[in-house]
Formats: structure tokens, sequence, C-alpha cells
């Protein structure tokens, strides 16, 4: 049976058309969130796509983590379902508690786009699975508020424990503190990431292929998980 | 409703009821109606009514402040039959602005319509908020560049990201979703402290509210010239895709229809906003006119767009206005006019930011993110809920009414708490208004300038010096890498962009079933305009025309947007005249129609106007984006070289060159010609190149000629080259003609092997002028010219990149000594009056806004230049002044 992954829209939501055809490509079935239903429509797996939802007139993400669909998630997410946020999602995704730290203004205070190397640090996340720990993949990268931030303390634990998921190469496009793309939680179901792997799906439109691999990571992470 | 805050909607009133039905109102007012109360009669609750006009024939009206002329003010009064209210009197000087009238430009514009070549795919053409095209038998899209210039400088941010909000309004408008966004750009001297200003903030409203809308950035333009240092142009240009049978048009058809605005919520900003500032010549109160700008909320767009988007697949609206320039008072009288029916309003139902508005601020009023809808009224429960679901306010404000029983359009009526305070027919002002042939005369210094040629400059004449040439070129501020700016652009959202800058012509994929697509290009060259505005629009339309074609697209449409200095100047009459008459003809040469655009007057500073600066954007088709041919030369492996053509004539035309100006700053001579028909040759055999797979790059050459294209080219994807100048360019400083030359309808393309026998059989027989210059070298990691000069490729790649950052990227962009600041039309050997520049606090330039961050402090501390000089005279008066319009 095909995988059902969720991608949900917040308003303001942009790339989550980008997300779904990415979930498309790599062989599951994208089914539409809507930000006011709480109801996941059982879905096996969640996307949290880029955007500004709410205009991100106040911190990124903080109005959206409040969002319906939001509650069941949390909720599902630490019960184990495969969640991936990307860019706004990440964001979304720490003000929600579900991930350490926090994005804040690029250091250099300009909106960056650009095509970006990273370094995958973590291969045994539900979102990486596809990829060779230490590959260095292509994808774009574009953001204003993409600082990774947390304290020491929590920067030790991630690398300690393996969470940080993939670092900048060649150039950190936003001052992220030990050059962090990316990282999970310590159950490795959500991953918060940075740059969007969703435009790197197609070699008319993208960088690369690099970023079919998230969404067919957790296909194959859906195979292999109890049901 | 949504359930979580929303900072869009706070109010309960926002989804109120449906009009009610009233009472009629009392009888439109008859020419010389009775007065209704006596002469004398006060204000009835502060307002301005119908009656009391009537009453008070009298009354002293600031009709010259608004910008009325004597002659216009009694024209309005010979319509109504009485004095205008004061709400009257402020929608007239609105729609009859120069912005919204295009009074001055009305009578040259006709050209584009009386000129146009047939199509057969245009569904909506000039007059329409955007010009439409068929591109399949199911599709369409819709595309219009427009101007925001004088916002831009006085609020470089907000006036940026409300350039870029009002054109996709437009787009949205035909029936479209929006799917991209390009930003032809002109500031001044890049090294002048001012133009860091400017550019940083424009930069970062272009971004802040197309990144935030969702729309990719896919090309544009970014030039500097001192005629730009107090008149900067914005231009943005909106691409959008709809099925064909969800066209959309503004009528407000149907008596008894619901008039529902939805949107945000009107306030005080951008009262007067671009019909006053672009109707003034800018003079040192500038300044004081920031609260004229509309500040942006992409967030609340973006709602809009897709409640839009929703309501015309539920075929809910009859029609739909965006609200742009001139606010509710152009939705009101344009859709009813289009449909000649008449309107009822109930104005206190527009919710509003600031309740202390008057009515006639409310009518003026620029408040951005709104649109106008007419609605069956069995159908405004839906539209009420589509707008709930996606948090965005929706009033119904008045309702439509039927035509006089003469069959006579009906009347616009506007009440404010039960006091009539418009009674107008709707087509006065919007068909009625001024038109006027201004006074044209050619500037009495071109001879002079045209006698001055570039082609008798200093050349460099050996390796060495053509070598240095290069690099110089390469990293100066016109020819430099743009990625300082573009990156601040998402070109990747909504995943179909499949060519963007610094690619020639940015490439949309609209069907990802079949692959179609289509190619924009956006192109203008002041300098030759000025040289030749009649020649040089030409080459801007020829320019926008390759870049398109050199994507491997067929072109098909074309919209335009002319940024001139005051008409009331007739030589910059006589060069607006040149250029409408020169893009009007070259269409039609071409084979294909203008289907809307834009015209900017009042670009000058004191006496100097810029450059005319006529951008003309060309839209191509491609059937298979698939087959797209990108501009940068393709890495083999195993090294295999590609096969280097350069298509098209190359003769000694340096006037009005890159580098003439970056090396003597020259401007002076006849710039290049211009053939369109050879344009459409070269044009039909990249389309036919492409289809058949025989191109691995192309690359248009326009600006700093071949070494520029074959730098750019170079570097996209680090691939060198070698070439060999031809024999009839060899010696002395031919070798540099050839490399730098501006001759037009040229290209640069490479041809894989296997591909070359039939490639060149191809041109001959297509006639298109072809010389093997050399091949790509993947493994040189240089560009050779044979005889002359080896660079490498990282030596060219940070000549080329340098340049925007140390400019723009930090405090060392304001350290730069301003240069005198030239004028429009700089003569070499003619001093230029300059206004020193004042030092500028770093810390000020650094502290702009920038990406998504909302109302930006304004900074800038650097008077514009150009207040007048001493002893020159302003030749437009602000106060008479009148603003740049639209389009049609």
């Amino acid at each position: 049976m095909t995988a059902r992954v969720g991608v949900v829209t917040f308003p303001g939501s942009l790339d989550d058309g980008d997300a779904a055809r990415a979930v498309r490509i790599a062989g599951a079935e994208p089914v539409r969130l809507w930000h006011g239903d709480p109801d996941l429509h059982g879905v096996d797996a969640v996307v949290l796509p880029g955007g500004f939802s709410y205009g991100d007139y106040l911190r990124c993400g903080a109005i959206a983590r409040f969002a319906p669909v939001m509650e069941t998630l949390v909720d599902a997410a630490r019960g184990g379902l495969p969640v991936l946020g990307i860019c706004n999602g990440f964001q979304i995704l720490c003000e929600a508690h579900l991930l350490p730290g926090a994005l804040t203004r690029n250091q250099h205070l300009h909106f960056r786009n650009r095509d970006q190397v990273l370094r995958v640090e973590s291969a045994g996340t539900a979102w990486t699975n596809a990829f060779q720990p230490g590959q260095e993949i292509l994808i774009p990268v574009k953001n204003g508020e993409g600082c990774y931030v947390a304290d020491a303390a929590t920067l030790d634990q991630l690398e300690a424990e393996g969470r940080v998921v993939a670092r900048y190469v060649g150039g950190n496009p936003n001052g992220s503190l030990r050059d962090i793309a990316a990282i999970t939680n310590s159950a490795g179901n959500v991953v918060g990431i940075m740059p969007h792997p969703e435009h790197a799906v197609e070699a008319l439109t993208g960088p690369s292929l690099d970023g079919l691999g998230f969404f067919t990571s957790v296909l194959k992470h859906l195979v292999g998980a109890p049901a | 409703m949504t359930t979580h805050p929303d900072p869009v909607r706070d109010t309960p009133e926002a989804y109120s009821a449906p009009a009610q039905p009233t009472e009629p109102l009392a009888q439109p007012t008859a020419p010389a109606a009775a007065p209704a109360r006596p002469a004398t009669a006060d204000w009835t609750d502060g307002v301005d009514t119908v009656p009391r006009a009537g009453g008070t024939p009298g009354e002293l009206q600031p009709y010259t402040e608004l910008g009325l002329r004597d002659d216009e003010y009694d024209r309005i009064r010979q319509i109504l039959g009485r004095r205008p209210t004061q709400s009257e009197l402020a929608m007239y000087s609105i729609m009859w602005s120069e912005h919204c009238s295009y009074k001055s430009s009305k009578v040259h514009l006709r050209q584009f319509g009386e000129k146009a070549p047939h199509s057969d795919r245009l569904l909506a053409g000039i007059g329409e908020n955007a010009g439409v095209v068929q591109v399949s038998d199911e599709l369409a899209v819709t595309f219009k560049v427009e101007s925001h210039n004088h916002p831009s400088f006085v609020e470089p941010y907000q006036g940026a990201a409300t350039g870029v909000g009002g054109i996709v309004r437009d787009i949205l408008a035909m029936g479209a979703r929006p799917i991209a966004v390009m930003d032809p750009l002109r500031f001044g001297a890049a090294d002048h402290p001012d133009t860091a200003r400017v550019l940083t903030g424009v930069v970062a409203g272009v971004g802040g509210y197309g990144n935030c809308l969702g729309l990719p950035n896919i090309g544009g333009e970014l030039v500097f010239d001192p005629s730009y240092q107090g008149n900067p142009l914005l231009n943005a240009l909106c691409l959008g895709v709809l099925p064909v049978s969800r066209l959309q048009n503004k009528a407000a058809a149907g008596p008894g229809n619901v008039v529902v605005l939805m949107g945000a919520k009107t306030g005080r900003d951008g009262i007067g906003g671009v019909s006053v500032l672009a109707s003034a010549t800018f003079d040192e109160g500038s300044e004081a006119r920031r609260p004229a700008v509309q500040v942006g909320d992409p967030f609340t767009e973006k709602l809009l767009i897709e409640a839009c988007l929703e309501l015309y697949d539920g075929q809910l609206v009859v029609g739909i206005q965006d609200l742009g320039g001139a606010g509710l008072t152009c939705a009101l009288t344009e859709t009813a006019a289009a449909a000649g029916t008449g309107m009822r309003v109930w104005l206190e139902r527009v919710p509003l930011r600031e309740p202390s508005m008057d009515p006639h601020e409310i009518l003026a009023s620029e408040s951005q993110e709104r649109m106008l809808l007419v609605v069956e009224p069995e159908k405004l429960d839906a539209v009420l809920k589509t707008a709930e679901k996606w948090g965005v306010l929706a009033t119904a404000i008045g309702e439509v009414t039927a035509p006089e029983p003469d069959g006579r359009p009906g009347r616009l009526l506007i009440t404010w708490q039960d006091h009539l305070v418009v009674d107008v027919p709707p087509g006065s002002l919007v068909d009625d208004g001024p038109v006027y042939a201004r006074p044209m005369r050619e500037p009495a210094d071109l001879i002079l300038l045209q006698a001055d040629r570039a082609e008798t400059l200093p050349r460099p004449a050996d390796p060495e010096a053509l070598r240095e040439t290069v690099l110089r070129m390469i990293a100066s501020p016109n020819l430099a890498d743009k990625t300082w700016v573009t990156e601040q652009y998402d070109r990747y959202v909504l995943g179909n962009t499949v060519l963007a800058q610094p690619e020639d012509g940015g490439v949309i994929r609209i069907d990802e079933r079949t692959g179609l697509g289509v190619a924009l290009s956006l192109d203008g060259n002041g300098r030759y305009a000025r040289l030749d505005p009649y020649n040089g629009t030409k080459l801007a339309l020829a320019e926008a025309y390759r870049n398109v074609a050199v994507t491997g697209a067929t072109p098909i449409a074309v919209t335009n947007c002319l940024n001139f200095g005051s008409p009331e100047d007739p030589g910059v009459m006589w060069q607006f005249a040149e250029a409408v008459r020169g893009l009007a003809d070259g269409c039609l040469e071409l084979g294909i129609p203008v289907t809307g655009g834009n015209v900017s007057f009042y670009n000058q500073t004191g006496a100097a106007p810029i450059h005319p600066t006529p951008v003309v954007g060309v839209l191509g088709v491609l059937d298979n984006v698939a087959d797209r041919v990108p501009m940068g030369f393709v890495p083999r492996p195993g090294g295999d070289h590609d096969q280097l053509y350069l298509l098209g004539e190359t003769n000694v035309e340096l006037s009005g060159s890159e580098w003439a100006w970056v090396t003597h700053e020259h401007l002076g001579g006849i710039p290049p010609q211009v053939d369109l028909l050879r344009e459409k040759a070269l044009a039909e055999l990249l389309a036919e190149a492409a289809r058949v797979g025989h191109l691995a790059s192309a690359h248009d050459l326009s600006d700093g000629g071949l070494a520029q294209s074959l730098v750019e080219s170079c570097l996209r994807r680090g691939v060198g080259a070698r070439i060999a100048v031809p024999e009839q360019f060899a010696g002395g400083s031919m070798p540099f003609v050839y490399l730098f030359s501006e001759s037009a309808t040229r290209a640069l393309v490479s041809v894989p092997r296997g591909h070359d026998k039939a490639f060149a059989a191809l041109c001959a027989e297509r006639g298109v002028p072809f010389e093997l210059i050399g091949v790509t070298d993947p493994t040189g990691g240089a560009l050779e010219v044979h005889g002359q000069f080896r660079i490498g490729l990282d030596e060219l790649r940070t000549a080329h990149t340098e340049t925007l950052p140390r400019l723009f990227g930090g405090a060392a962009a304001v350290e730069v000594p301003a240069p005198a600041a030239g004028v429009a039309g700089a003569v070499e050997g003619v001093p230029l009056p300059g206004t020193p520049a004042e030092p500028v606090d770093a810390s000020e330039v650094l502290s702009e806004p920038i990406a998504s961050a909302g109302p930006s402090p304004q900074t800038g501390a650097v008077d514009p230049v150009g207040s007048e000089q001493p002893g020159e005279s302003s030749e437009s008066d602000p106060g008479a002044a009148e603003p740049s319009p639209d389009e049609r």
C-alpha cells in the first residue's frame, strides 16, 4: 500500500505544493492537511512546509504552533509519527518544543537564496536513512531567519547524541552555530531542516536530485516500522 | 472562522450582512437642482454633501492644490451642473491625474492598438488590468510590468514592496494565479552614498514582499547611471497563469448584484499616494511626502490570492477589480463604467483602520491588499464563507444599480451615514478625463550629442590593454555579477522555475503534465534611448525578444513600462513620442502585439530628467521546457569540446556602449543599428535549433559585447573556452572591437559534436550569419583569446563577483567619496552639475530593514541629488503637476 504523507497548509505556507510534489515523486501519496483541522486523516508521516506562516510578523512559527493541527501533531510526533519540518516548518517544530533551539535572523541580516552543499551527519533518522553518513548533497537554501542557535550544552548534547542531521559545507549561509543545517529529536522521527530538499527533486527545476532522499527515506522507514 | 489568532481580522463586523435594500435616494441631482437647504448651510455633520454643494456654488475649493487646472475644474462643474462636493473633487482630481488618465500619453499610446499585428492568442489586451495571451487549448498567461518609481525613492523598502504587491493584484484580477515576478531596477551611480540607501531598501522590499508571497523572482535588470540619482526606477512585472475559462473581467454587471470589498482594512496610508507623488517632480520637500507611500502586508495579499482563486473556481464572482492607485475611487468608477451600470455605495460600511477618516479619505485611500468584487446576491454567503476560510475581511458595501431608463449609463451614488456625498456619472471619471497633445520638440542638444561619436575614442590596441579592459569591464557595476541582489530573492518557490537570473530569460513551467512553459525577459537601455529614442526603444524590444529566443522559446507578446521625465518638457515629450512610435513599429515588424503596459512620467529632479527609459518585456512560449537552452557552457565528461559559434554580424558600434561609459564616461553618437527582420530570423533559427537539440548553450550579446557573454557563459558552470578573433578583426584595436562592440542581433552558442554540420546548414538555410570562433574547454580552466590573452576562470570570477558586495555588502559602501552627480545626457567635456554628497552614517545604512521585516525605519540621511542647482529653473510646477500613469 502506498504510504500517505500529510503536508500541512498554514495561512502563509508557500512551499506546501512543492512538498506535496516531492512526496509524489518519491512514490507516496501526498495528503493535504489544513491548519484549522486537528484531524491528521490517518497519514503515515507529516511534512511542515516552508513559507511565512501568519506572515511571520511575530517570531517565525510562534503563531503556527498554536494551530489546531499542531495539537494533534505534537502528540503524534511524540508517539513516533515521522515529521519533517522544512524552513518555516523547522521554526514551527522549535516553537512547538519538538526540537530544541531556535532559528533567528541570518547573521548578515539578508534573505539568502543559494544552492548549498550539506554534509549528512546522521543517516539514522526517519528522513535521512537513504543517505550515507558523511555524504555531501546539494540542495537550495532560502531563508531570512535560518540562523540556528541553542545554548552550548544543548549543542554539545545534540552532537554527542548524533542528533545533528546535516551541516553546511563550503560556507555557512546564515551564521548557524556549528554550521548546523538540520537536527532531529532523540527518537529520530522528527527532523527539522533549514534548506529545502523539496526544491531538489527534479532535474529541470532543481540544482540536483539530492532532496529526493529525504522523502524516499521516510518510505523506507515506514516499510520497516511496525504498523 | 479561523480558530486561532489572525492579525488580519480582529473585528466582528468584518463579515457584515449583505447590503440592505434601502429607500431610493433623493433623485440624482439634476444639473442646477434646487439647493436642498439654504445656501449658507453649515456642513452637515462635517460632511460636504451633494445638496450642500448645490446650494453653495461660490464656495472656494482647493482644486489647484489637488493638481487640477482651471479648465479641468470648470469641466467638472459642467459635468455635474454644480460644484463638486469635497469627495467628488478628490475623486476627479485622482482619476484625472496623469497617473490614472494617461492624459499626456493617450494620444501616443493609441499606436499600440492601431499598429498591432493580428494575434489569435490575445484574450484581453490594452485597457484591461493586464493583457492575457492564450498559450494552449486550456491555458492562458497574463503578464504586465508597472512602475513604482517615486514611492521607491521616498521610502525604498515600502515603495518597492507595494510596487510588487500592486502588479500582483493586477494579474490576480484577470483570474490568474500569480506565478512569478521580475524586477528591472535602476539607480544612480553605484558608488554614490545615497545609492546604498535606495538600493538596499528597494532590494529588501522586492524580496520581502515577493518572498513572503511565495512568488519566484526569475529575472530583471540592475542598472546604475547618474541620471537616475534622484529618480531611481523600480519597475515590477508579474506573470500569472489561468485556465482560459477562468478569465475574469471588471465590469459591474447585473443590477441588484452586491458590491463587496475584500482584503485589508482601509487606512490613511497612501492617501494621494501614487497619484500625488507621481504627479509632481521631486523637490526639496520630497521627504515630507513619506506618509503618502503605502505600506505593504504581503501576508494579507497571500490570503487574498488564495481566497480570490477559490472564488473564481467556484464561479462566485461576476466581476472583480483590484484596488491600487486611486483606491476605491478607481475601482468603483471603473467597474461601473465598464458595465454602463450605476452603483449605490454605503461608505460607512467600509472597514476602517482609523475610524476618524472622512469620506473623501476613504475614497482616496490607497491602502494595499484590497479587491472589489461584484457578486450575485444568492452567492454572497458563499463568498463571505470563502473569505472567512482564508481569514480575509469581506464586506458588502453597495450594490449595482440599473442604467438610466433612457439607456444612458447609471450613476454612482455614495452616501456617508445617510448623507449623499457623491453623485456622478462613473464614465466621466474614467473615460472623459482630459487629453492633451502636449508640445514636443527634439532636445536642442541632441544633434551635438549624436555627433560626438564613441567610435572616435581611444581604444585598447595591444593584448595587455585588452586583457585589462576585459577585467575592468566585467567588474564594472552594470556588468558585474548580480548575485548579491538576486540571492535575496526566492527563485525556487512553486517548484516550476526552469531558468532564472542570471540567465537571459526566466523560464517557468506552467503545465507539469505537458511541460508547457513560458519565457520572459525585460530589457531597456536608457543611454541608447537618450541618443535615439526611436531606435533605442526598438533596441530594447530587440534585446528582450532575443533574450527570450536564446532560451529556445518563441516570442508571442509584449508589455512595457515607459519611464520618462516631465511631459511638460517638450524635449521629454518628444522622446516619449519617439519611443512609443519605435515600440509600435517594432512590434508590427516582429508580428507580436503589445498587450499592456505602464507610463511613468515626472522622473526628473529639477530640470534634469532621467534618460528616457522604455523597459520592454517580451513573453515567449516553450512547448516543452525540457528543450530550454541555458546560457552556460556545458562541462563534458572526458573534456569534450563543444563548438562555439557567433551568430550575427559584428560592426564597429561603440556609441552608447558600456565600454564608452565605463572607460571614458562618454555618452554620444548613434546607438547600434537595429534590424528587426534579422532579429526575427535569428529567433526562429534559435527556436528550431533548440527544438532539434543542436544547442548546448545560447547567450545573447548586448551590454559589454562578446567579451561579457563569453565570460558569463564560462563562469556559469566553470567551463573555459578558447576562441580566435576572425581575420577581418585582426590588427590594432580591431580585436577590441570584436570583443566589445555592441552590435545587435547577435548570440553566442555552443554546439555539441555531431551537431555542427547540421547547425551550420540550418544557419545558412535561414540566412543567419554565423562564424565558428572557437571551442569550449572544460579542462582548461581559462578563457583564452588566441594571440591576445588567457585569463584564468578564478581571476575572472573574482573580478566579476566582488563589485556589488564591496559596494553594498558592508560599511565600506558608504565610505566611498561621492562622485559628481551627472545629469541626463552628460556629454564629455561638459562639466556636470553636482551636489557634493553628505557622508552617511554607516550604522544607519546598515540598519536598513531586511527581508520580511514590516514597515521599515527610514534611514537615508542624504539629500537627493539634484535639489535645484543655482541657475536652473524647474520646468514643471509641482503644484500644477500631474502624475504618472498606469497603463493602458
